[in-house]
């Protein structure tokens, strides 16, 4: 037997308990330090730019002045509303990846009825018709895989990732048919601008602004003080437990995705009518699957949302600026908001495990 | 004697939770040692230090009397040790021999054949039985145990380590199992066997070492203990291991259970045919081997499991039966609440079904009450009143009544399931397994909270797994056996091996239901005598007193 020779192993991984908030806070403010740091080297690298510079530069291109300010603030929300929409869906442990599609139908059926209704209905019905038609169509095309979820118990994460592909072809072919000969949509209703928001405050996507800054009271709101908020913390624990409760879960299921898909919807319809004025594949731009990050990360309290969203555009725009400022590929862009993500998401398994080095005997915590 | 095993200062610690704290034990070579301690004392996870699933955090470990390093169960088996774990560890679409051949040294040739010509001669040697060729799935959970044994024989074990090996046997199965490990002893082996179960430990065992709270209490010859002081060893003070039973006054019934049949999502008939009745003021236990059909029995009752046609359950809400019967089947929980039946139901799985882990106390007493009143909000008020009544009155210890009770002890979760459940005054109240995984103290708060909804009046429905526990604590015990009741039982006069045997060979269907009638009529009238005799006896074996050294 050799087994005289064995060490000690030279790293474990030990689970944590419950970490402080103290140290919760000191861990993720060391992630994003990391992050920067990381992202420093790489830049200076790369570019052979001072990093503090080029950092300075992604700040001042993003917040720098009022218009570029109240731009981010205008992405900021677009990304927030889907992200308080999935909050819900995704405390009931309802994996809806289908926020992209159900943004899509809302903008659709928004961006129809601007071109055919926008010269007959006056202003108010017609933001009225938009308005319930969009969140009608995102609560279907997110009771569509919750009804096949609670009846027959489909997996809802491959159900609603494919009614995104669904829905964009529908949106590929509506800008199809209404450009007609055209090369490209354009803005609708150029002539009279129908159906574009009223701009308050000096921008039409002030009133976006102001909308999601409601929601996200409400929703916060809705999952901590209401019956249904409780029900669906239920269901989203344990099935059984809300089963032994007496609560009717395919109920809870639907109810729960439609008020997800409404919002969702509804933000296809901000974004229409408030931001681009045109409808596209590319309407929803990814924000579906971001808002996810979103969602998760700020584990579905809205409010940190709204802080988690305000980073992400932070690195978005800022990144694309710097990109272009210095001459560098779109991927370069990615790769810094890729460091910085891939430094936070990891920072939550130090938040949740500690590491032990081999340290001749007994160990030393890392 | 000679020491197989020799743990020295042996500390590990799971996030703040110490799990065992400066641990020194010997294991000597050819005995049968018992490793006794409450749950949650450690014992677990000190052996699976030696059997290579832990790595210890401080201490060492000496095999042989040489110091060792075990990394992995590999490592274990090299120096001959190992382990049957409680879950057993067996690829269930594999048969008997591919399962023995599983991670064998690889420099071996692969011939099962050999390998089964082997295997078949270890049985030999210890009388063991086995079909080499039944699948894993197909066994019994007594055979799978035996085919964990063996393949840890094949691959040299010198030392043996089996977690609760009885947890899951009827008393007959025990028995043949503790012959084996009487004819391992005799072959030179040492043999640690971990467990809570006293009379098992004075059955078997040659030496017993304690733990208590992840310390090491001290050792005691078997011969010089007794049950009294292995449990204040155990406990660290003197318990009252006297489980009260009063007569029942004036029962009534409160449940009519009549040809009540389940059939499982896969099409398999878990419950056939259940008739029975329960009182008000009367405890009764239902006994099986696991997964006969207790688990469905209560979700039927409670309104979760959908029941084949033609069964009833009736629930008589006036003690004086002025009220006619309501029927509980086709409701689900909800409308058997508004209907106004007062029945509670302390599920076995108490995160998973009775309780929501993330959410703190006040979160969880809202569970069966927070659709009640008219608005859309919830009110938080009189749930966190009754939580905090709770905590006070069961001695729930928790940092606040916010915190998520997933991370109480089991104990304390107990306490809280419980608390909700008894708070809503049922007249019915189900428990299943009430005090799995639960220490002693614990354990009898229990019994006495269910003793005192008795006294009240109230019907207890107790399913159990400790026939020792049912045989005390019951008036009357059902016992089920491949879904079907197969007799019941008057706890006073039973004994384990009768109940034992009910459990696992299903009677005549005449002999069942001549069974089954009897022992309603005995549970009205003949409870007080046998409760007076129960009384004499008890006392007698109270008074034997026996003094134990330590070692």
């Amino acid at each position: 037997m050799s087994n005289s020779q064995i060490k000690e192993p030279l790293m474990r991984v030990v689970k944590r308990d419950g970490a402080r908030m103290r140290e919760k806070v000191a861990a993720r403010a060391a992630a994003i330090l990391l992050a920067l740091v990381l992202d420093a080297l790489f830049i200076f690298f790369v570019t052979g730019q001072n990093p503090i510079s080029v950092y300075g530069v992604m700040f001042q291109e993003t917040f720098g002045t009022k218009s570029r300010c109240s731009w981010a603030m205008r992405d900021l929300v677009s990304l927030l509303c889907i992200g308080i929409a999935l909050a819900p869906a995704f405390k009931m442990k309802f994996w809806n990846v289908g926020a992209e599609g159900q943004v899509l139908m809302g903008g659709l059926v928004t961006a129809l009825i601007m071109v055919y209704f926008g010269n007959r209905l006056p202003m108010p019905v017609l933001f009225l018709v938009m308005l319930l038609t969009s969140v009608a169509i995102g609560a279907v095309w997110g009771l569509i895989p919750a009804f096949f979820k609670a009846k027959w118990k489909t997996n809802e994460t491959l159900f609603t990732l494919m009614m995104n592909y669904v829905a964009t072809s529908f949106v590929a072919c509506a800008v199809n048919i209404m450009r007609g000969q055209a090369s490209s949509l354009g803005k609708l209703n150029m002539g009279n601008r129908a159906g574009w928001f009223p701009s308050v405050f000096g921008q039409r996507y002030n009133i976006n602004i102001i909308v999601v800054i409601i929601l996200t009271f409400v929703m916060y709101f809705y999952l901590k003080y209401t019956k249904h908020g409780y029900e669906i913390s239920v269901v989203g624990e344990s099935e059984n437990t809300a089963r032994y409760a007496g609560i009717n879960v395919a109920k809870v299921i639907m109810r729960t995705m439609a008020i997800s898909g409404a919002i969702s919807g509804l933000c296809g319809f901000l974004i229409v009518c408030g931001r681009d004025q045109t409808i596209s594949t590319t309407t929803a731009g990814g924000n579906g699957f971001t808002a996810i990050i979103v969602a998760w990360l700020a584990k579905f309290n809205t409010f940190y949302m709204a802080l988690i969203a305000f980073l992400l555009v932070f690195l978005q725009k800022g990144a694309a600026e710097i990109a272009s400022a210095y001459g560098l590929n779109d991927y370069a862009a990615s790769i810094i908001t890729g460091i910085i993500l891939f430094c936070i998401l990891g920072s939550e398994f130090f938040i949740n495990y500690k590491v032990i080095f081999r340290t001749g005997k007994g160990g030393k915590t890392a | 004697m000679e020491c197989a095993i020799q743990m020295k200062h042996v500390t590990k610690t799971f996030g703040s939770v110490t799990a065992n704290k400066d641990v020194s034990m010997d294991i000597y070579k050819g005995e049968i040692l018992a490793l006794l301690g409450e749950n949650g004392s450690g014992k677990t996870t000190l052996l699976n230090m030696i059997a290579g699933i832990y790595y210890p955090d401080e201490g060492e470990v000496l095999v042989n009397g040489k110091q060792v390093e075990i990394r992995s169960p590999k490592d274990a088996y090299d120096l001959r040790i190992g382990m049957i774990h409680q879950h057993f560890k067996l690829v269930d679409v594999f048969t008997a021999t591919e399962n023995i051949a599983l991670g064998l040294d690889s420099k071996e040739k692969f011939d099962l054949k050999q390998i089964r010509k082997k295997a078949e001669k270890i049985c030999e040697k210890y009388h063991f039985e086995m079909d080499f060729d039944r699948k894993v799935y197909a066994m019994s959970v007594s055979q799978k145990q035996t085919l964990e044994i063996i393949k840890a024989l094949y691959r040299g074990a010198d030392i043996l380590i089996l977690d609760e090996p009885t947890a899951v046997l009827t008393p007959q199965e025990t028995e043949r199992l503790f012959k084996v490990i009487r004819n391992m002893k005799a072959d030179g082996k040492s043999v640690v066997i971990i467990t809570h179960k006293l009379h098992e430990v004075l059955a078997i065992s040659d030496r017993v070492s304690i733990l208590r709270k992840g310390e090491y209490v001290g050792s005691v010859k078997t011969s010089e203990a007794d049950e009294n002081l292995l449990t204040e060893m155990m406990v660290g003070k003197k318990v009252e291991l006297n489980i009260e039973r009063p007569v029942p006054e004036n029962p009534v019934k409160r449940l009519e259970v009549r040809n009540l049949s389940v059939v499982s999502e896969e099409g398999v008939s878990v419950l056939s045919d259940i008739s029975f009745d329960v009182y008000g003021g009367e405890i009764l236990g239902i006994a099986g081997v696991s997964g006969n059909g207790q688990k469905e029995l209560l979700e039927a009752i409670a309104g979760l499991q959908p029941v084949v046609e033609g069964g009833s359950i009736k629930y008589y809400n006036a003690a004086d039966g002025s009220e006619p019967p309501m029927e509980v089947v086709g409701k689900n929980p909800k409308i058997i609440r508004s209907a106004g039946i007062h029945m509670s139901f302390v599920p076995e799985d108490r995160l998973g079904m009775g309780l929501v882990g993330s959410m703190g106390m006040t979160g969880n007493m809202m569970l069966k009450s927070y659709d009640r009143g008219r608005g859309f909000l919830t009110d938080r008020k009189k749930p966190q009143d009754l939580a905090e009544s709770i905590m006070k009155e069961l001695g729930v210890v928790t940092p606040g009544v916010n915190t998520p009770v997933s991370r109480l002890s089991g104990g304390n979760v107990q306490k809280v399931l419980v608390g909700r459940e008894i708070s809503e005054s049922p007249i019915v109240l189900m428990t299943a397994y009430a005090v799995r995984g639960l220490d002693i103290n614990t354990s009898y708060t229990i019994y006495d909270l269910l003793n005192r909804q008795k006294k009240k009046g109230v019907a207890v429905i107790y399913v159990g797994e400790d026939l020792d526990v049912l045989l005390e604590l019951c008036d009357r015990i059902l016992v089920l056996c491949g879904g079907r009741v197969n007799g019941i039982l008057d706890g006073r006069s039973t004994t384990k091996e009768e109940v034992g045997l009910l459990m696992t060979k299903l009677q005549p269907d005449k002999v069942r239901e001549k069974a089954q009638g009897e022992a309603k009529e005995e549970a009205q009238g003949e409870t007080k005598e046998a409760q007076r005799e129960e009384k004499e006896t008890k006392k007698e074996t109270r008074e034997q007193e026996g003094g134990g050294k330590v070692e």
